[in-house]
């Protein structure tokens, strides 16, 4: 089943400013990472997947639904973590995700249960019966999460859940997120403008800029054979790279680093010939993943 | 060996299978919740002190009616005057609870959290309108059944003297039923235009309290018509007149009462159209805020 497809969506606000430009991607169940830069798009196509919204044009559906018509539906199987602060702060986390469950139409004991249950996924234990104004940013992005998760939709929409959160603390949440994604058996689309981010956690990948999309696809599919090895030499990183061109390595300068393309195990032998011939201080030698990022950024000349 | 018992498993995460109840459980649960609200109840101590400081006034008022009448024997109020007499505690009622029932909603921004579930956009006003005036209508209405125990048990006429109080407390209850749907409305739409309390609170006693003047130099203009319907100009005051037509005798004027003439039925409509224009107001500033 498609979790969600879109077609030539097109949304234009009054004032003439286009949000969505003619999107149409389908992507399969997962956990699917939204990225785009701040103004891409990404909230607009969460509110036109939720119902929130209504398109200018172009058809949507959602866990095969169309909120448009069936939005109530759809808000049934779907969660939703807004980006922004959504806690009212004199409510404790346990009174606040119970009273959301009944709204999404639990009964109340299982509402209280399912709070509970949400709220220990997330990470939060005694602390869910104090005030939510007394909480940590984290601890409140937890709570968001949670909220989402009350009512065991099918899909989650997670609007940049990292927002905020020192380096721990989007570690952590990103690993709760993919527990979601992959334990829990709910599908989870995660906007972020840090691609860096979400490339760790899903399999599939939307990029969107300026409402228009960029490239949808497996996470596999766009990182295939482009690991590369990242050397660090203290100086002589020029004479380096002519010598590593001169074996018929792929070199790209990146500031400080030598990028080669990874092709087999023989490559770190021919970096480190090279580097003991030249008798240059290696500073490091790492494999990286190819950063999808560099995917996208092949259209600017720096990097052609 | 017994089997051990009270071992934790972490079972990991349920799936949910159970009934998803509809739109009339899941409005209640709005309504409730915003009652309860209302009172402070499920709340913080702070929250509490107002809403009970006004019950405690309004009961201690009735039981002081009660008393008098059973001893003495003199009616002071009647169930209509009381509410008459109450308003302006109820206009600080509404002032203090409409901001909590509606502004602390669009400060924190959870309302994105409510229009994310399977909530129409319309329910989340109507639920916090109809858990007001209830809430408006107890605080009126619960010292006015406690008016109506005292007398129905002290005076001593028997069951027809139960049944003449219960006459006189229906309409008594109607009225206060007028008066919460009414403040209910025009509170509840002031206090949903700004998320900041202290403006709500401020917004709401202004709009009752700053047209009583205008009630004022109204009825002081040289015409009697224009004296007759000035009473339209403030809320309160609007009540009262259809108070004064549909009640009659049970709503005696004191000095400074309310003189509409013959233009009841305008004052009737009147109310009408006021709560009217507010829900559709109300409807639509609720539109606009959803799609944020």
């Amino acid at each position: 089943m498609t979790l969600i497809a879109t077609e030539s969506l097109t949304k234009t606000y009054g004032g003439g400013v286009t949000a969505l430009a003619d999107l149409t991607v389908a992507v399969e169940p997962g956990i699917i990472g939204l990225v785009g830069a701040n103004g891409a798009g990404k909230s607009t196509l969460i509110k036109i997947l939720l119902g929130l919204l209504a398109p200018t044009s172009g058809r949507v559906r959602v866990l095969g639904l169309d909120p448009t018509t069936d939005a109530a539906q759809v808000r049934t199987r779907v969660g939703y973590m807004p980006e922004h602060d959504a806690l009212p702060p004199d409510l404790s986390a346990a009174e606040l995700v119970t009273h959301l469950g009944r709204i999404s139409g639990l009964p109340r004991t299982v509402a209280r249960e399912r709070a509970s249950e949400a709220l220990r996924h997330v990470g939060l234990y005694e602390e869910r019966y104090r005030p939510v104004g007394g909480y940590s940013t984290g601890m409140k992005q937890r709570v968001k999460l949670a909220q989402a998760l009350v009512h065991d939709p099918d899909l989650l929409l997670l609007d940049e859940p990292t927002n905020g959160l020192d380096p721990a603390g989007r570690d952590a949440m990103l690993a709760l997120v993919h527990r979601i994604g992959t334990e829990f058996g709910i599908s989870v689309l995660v906007c972020s403008h840090l691609l860096g981010e979400v490339e760790r956690i899903c399999d599939t990948l939307v990029a969107i800029d300026g409402g228009r999309l960029l490239r949808a696809d497996h996470i596999s599919a766009m990182t295939s054979a482009t690991d590369v090895l990242a050397v660090e030499v203290s100086e002589g990183t020029d004479e380096l790279a002519a010598r590593l061109a001169a074996l018929d390595l792929p070199v790209r300068r990146d500031g400080r680093l030598l990028l080669v393309e990874l092709v087999d195990d023989a490559t770190y032998d021919l970096i480190l010939g090279a580097v003991a011939e030249l008798d240059l201080p290696l500073h490091r030698l790492d494999q990286r993943r190819h950063r999808v990022a560099e995917l996208f950024a092949t259209r600017e000349p720096s990097h052609a | 060996m017994p089997e051990p018992t009270g071992v934790i498993h972490d079972i990991g995460y349920q799936r949910y299978t159970g009934p998803r109840l509809g739109r009339r459980a899941v409005f209640g649960a709005l309504y409730l919740h915003g009652l309860r609200t209302a009172f402070g109840l499920g709340r913080s101590a702070k929250a509490k002190i107002f809403p009970w400081l006004v019950v405690a006034i309004v009961s201690v008022v009735a039981a002081g009616i009660t008393a008098v009448r059973s001893q003495v024997g003199e009616t002071v109020m009647t169930y209509a005057q009381f509410a008459d007499n109450m308003s302006w505690l109820v206009i600080f009622f509404v002032a203090v609870v409409a901001p909590e029932l509606v502004s602390r909603d669009l400060r924190s921004g959870v309302l994105p959290l409510y229009f994310s579930r399977p909530l129409p956009r319309s329910d989340y006003p109507l639920a916090k309108l109809l858990a007001l005036a209830t809430a408006l209508w107890l605080l009126l209405g619960g010292p006015q059944l406690l008016m109506f125990l005292g007398a129905a048990f002290t005076l001593g006429d028997g069951m027809r003297g139960v049944w003449n109080e219960l006459l006189d407390l229906l309409p008594g209850l109607l009225y206060a039923g007028l008066w919460a749907v009414v403040f209910a409305s025009v509170g509840l739409l002031v206090a949903s235009l700004t998320g900041k309390r202290a403006f709500a609170a401020g917004g709401v006693v202004a709009v009752f309290l700053m047209t009583t003047p205008v009630v004022g130099t109204l009825s002081i203009m040289p015409s009697r018509t224009v004296n007759e319907l000035a009473f339209l100009a403030s809320p309160s005051t609007l009540v009262q007149g259809v108070g004064d037509w549909a009640l009659g005798d049970l709503l005696p004027e004191g000095q400074g009462g309310i003189l509409i003439g013959d233009f009841g039925p305008v004052y009737a409509v009147a109310a009408v159209l006021l709560v009217a224009g507010c829900v559709a107001l109300l409807m639509l500033r609720y539109r606009k805020v959803a799609a944020r």
